[in-house]
């Protein structure tokens, strides 16, 4: 698999601050690469300079090796984080309007259906509900039959039934062969969607794998929870892989049932345990000490 | 490709504006209550003094010019003094060079005035002395009302507001909100994508200009000396130059707060200085100086020049220039400084 999109050590300072500090990855061509990170983290910052939009500071952008040229915003579909569309014109118009922008644009039939659009074709840009509007973002990002996608926070303020639906069109897209890029600080989404993951914080790039590698490289086992009150930890010196934040203590433990007995043995009060599989929260809470700031 | 682009983003912004149903009937009625509402006030306006221009050195002392309910205007030359007779600006003339007094025949005013002088030649007592004979001369002519002079400002000014903030406010709002943003990541260039709000606005401002001028027509009859294409000309040039300006404006601006702020700066000092209500004629030096880069003052003089004067291209080329010229540099500088974000 060839790479399709490449940065390499790019920062981009505004006034003080170091929003990205020299950054350097690369993107197979085909899968769905999640920038992660809380928000400040410098998500939007490196994929608007990805998309062409923002000019670095430092560092460069290849596509498929080379720079980005005049014909990159015509391979490109892009999903803002905030973006209002124009007033007073329907969804179809917008479309329309879309369309034009392009020599060969998807037939519009295509993208209604992809999006499920139909039902809202005469419905004023302005009366959107929230899923709606990210539909039809969506379906404007893929009017150009684009190379890569890229989608900033796709689903922040959606209800739960409008992600679950707007990941569903998301794979749709995969399914296609589009290279998707998307930022979210939601980690279940990046669990679900992506096939490889960079965590981001601070403006640098924490680590990058697929989201499984990332779990098997930081995780044994399974992480047993217990609700942390602030006192009486002298009982739990004595264990291995603990960690002690400040509303609960975790345990790492590759050998549950026996984790589980030394506790007891302890007189550990374990009123609120709770097990589970360490995921991309986890990871993250573990890579940057701090639980992630939404 | 172009052209699909432009077309596309001219219809969504045209069907903006019709849509935008509060905006479109206040651009189209708001002048027109303006312009009627006017004629109406300044309606009853007939002042009780009688102007007599005088060309020439008056022999003796006539008892006409004399008198308290008579202003005696001097004229260098008949011509310009029958020409303001023509327009009802003055009720009669006293040509002493030729010995000739002119009336217009469609004002009452200046036959009682023509009707007092002969009364007071014929008695020759305190009348120019000798008593000389003043043959008549008859000029006709419609009377200029305020509402002919007013009708180009009103229009102007319309068309000033319409085009600044159809323009540069809107475009203003859309980099704030991020519409303008979502246009960046697709292929369309600036120069099409502003040229085609342009494009629009200038329609628009047109049709709009064309409608507050034949609507109202009906009720008031404006003076038309001239032609209506040489208006039209002038009209789209004005437009032009005003929707430049607006540019100038958009190219930067991200808050609409401060756009605002800005345009209101710029047509008050054109509201107040280009003779949209009130003719500048007699103000300071410096303030006629000033209005002479405004955009509008040329607009404005263009048209009455047009309406009233029947002037023709070749009068209002200067205008036409300098209309042109703003459009142009205007143009350049929006050019330079455009940023989509």
């Amino acid at each position: 698999m060839s790479d399709i999109l490449r940065i390499e050590g790019l920062s981009k300072r505004y006034g003080q601050v170091l929003a990205v500090d020299d950054v350097s990855f690369s993107i197979p061509e085909g899968v769905c690469f999640g920038l992660l990170g809380p928000n400040g983290a410098g998500k939007t910052t490196t994929i608007e300079i990805m998309e062409g939009i923002t000019a670095p500071s430092a560092g460069k952008v290849l596509f498929r090796g080379l720079p980005i040229g005049k014909d990159f915003k015509a391979k490109v579909g892009i999903q803002f984080q905030s973006t209002a569309l124009p007033e007073f014109i329907t969804v179809k118009e917008t479309l329309e309007l879309f369309s034009s922008f392009y020599e060969a644009p998807r037939p519009m039939g295509e993208v209604i259906d992809l999006c499920s659009l139909s039902d809202i074709l005469d419905r004023d840009n302005q009366k959107l509900s929230g899923g709606q509007r990210q539909r039809m973002l969506l379906a404007l990002a893929i009017i150009p039959r684009p190379e890569i996608v890229f989608l900033d926070e796709p689903t922040t303020g959606l209800d739960p039934q409008a992600r679950r639906n707007f990941w569903e069109l998301i794979d749709l897209v995969k399914a296609e062969g589009t290279t998707v890029i998307l930022t979210t600080h939601y980690m279940d989404e990046a669990q679900l969607l992506c096939d490889r993951v960079a965590i981001m914080d601070r403006g640098r790039i924490l680590e990058i794998d697929t989201p499984d590698s990332l779990l098997e490289k930081h995780f044994d086992g399974v992480l047993i929870r217990l609700p942390y009150d602030g006192c009486c930890t002298d009982a739990l010196a004595g264990f291995e892989g603990i960690a002690i934040g400040e509303d609960a203590i975790e345990l790492q433990t590759e050998t549950l049932d026996r984790s589980l007995k030394d506790l007891l043995a302890a007189r550990v009060d374990l009123t609120g345990l709770s097990i589970h599989k360490p995921n991309l929260e986890d990871l993250f809470i573990k890579l940057t000490g701090s639980s992630l700031r939404t | 490709m172009v052209l699909k682009q432009f077309a596309a983003l001219y219809k969504a912004r045209t069907m903006e504006f019709v849509r935008d149903r509060g905006t479109f009937f206040w651009n189209l009625l708001f002048p027109v209550f303006i312009v009627l509402g006017m004629a109406f006030a300044f309606s009853g306006g007939d002042e009780t003094l009688f102007k007599v221009g005088v060309v020439g050195t008056p022999d003796g002392s006539p008892r006409l010019l004399g008198m308290e309910q008579v202003q005696a205007i001097p004229y260098a030359d008949a011509e310009s003094a029958l020409q303001r007779l023509e327009r009802h600006q003055i009720d009669f003339v006293l040509d002493f060079n030729r010995a000739t007094y002119a009336i217009n025949g469609e004002s009452s005013k200046g036959r009682f005035v023509r009707d007092l002088f002969s009364a007071q030649q014929a008695a020759g007592a305190g009348a120019t002395a000798p008593a000389r004979l003043f043959e008549e001369v008859v000029v006709s002519g419609r009377a200029t009302r305020y509402v002919d002079w007013l009708v180009p400002g009103v229009i102007g000014m319309n068309m000033m507001f319409s085009s600044l903030f159809g323009v540069g406010y809107v475009i203003v709002r859309y980099r704030k909100n991020g519409v303008l943003k979502r246009f960046k990541a697709t292929p369309v260039g600036a120069l099409n994508f502003v040229s085609a709000q342009a494009a629009s606005r200038l329609v628009i401002v047109l049709l709009t200009s064309v409608f507050v001028f034949s609507g109202t027509n009906m009720f008031l009859r404006f003076m038309m000396r001239g032609s209506y294409l040489n208006l039209l000309l002038l009209t789209t040039v004005g437009i032009l130059c005003m929707i430049s300006l607006g540019l100038v404006f958009a190219s930067r601006m991200r808050s609409e707060e401060m756009a605002g702020g800005v345009l209101n700066v710029v047509t008050f000092p054109m509201l107040a200085l280009s003779g949209v209500f009130f003719s500048l004629e007699g103000s300071p030096t410096i303030l006629r100086t000033i209005s002479r880069v405004f955009p509008l003052t040329h607009f404005i003089e263009g048209a009455r020049a047009i309406m009233i004067d029947g002037a023709g291209l070749v009068q209002i080329l200067p205008n036409l220039l300098v209309l042109g010229g703003l459009t142009a540099a205007f143009l350049a500088l929006s050019a330079a400084l455009f940023k989509w974000e």
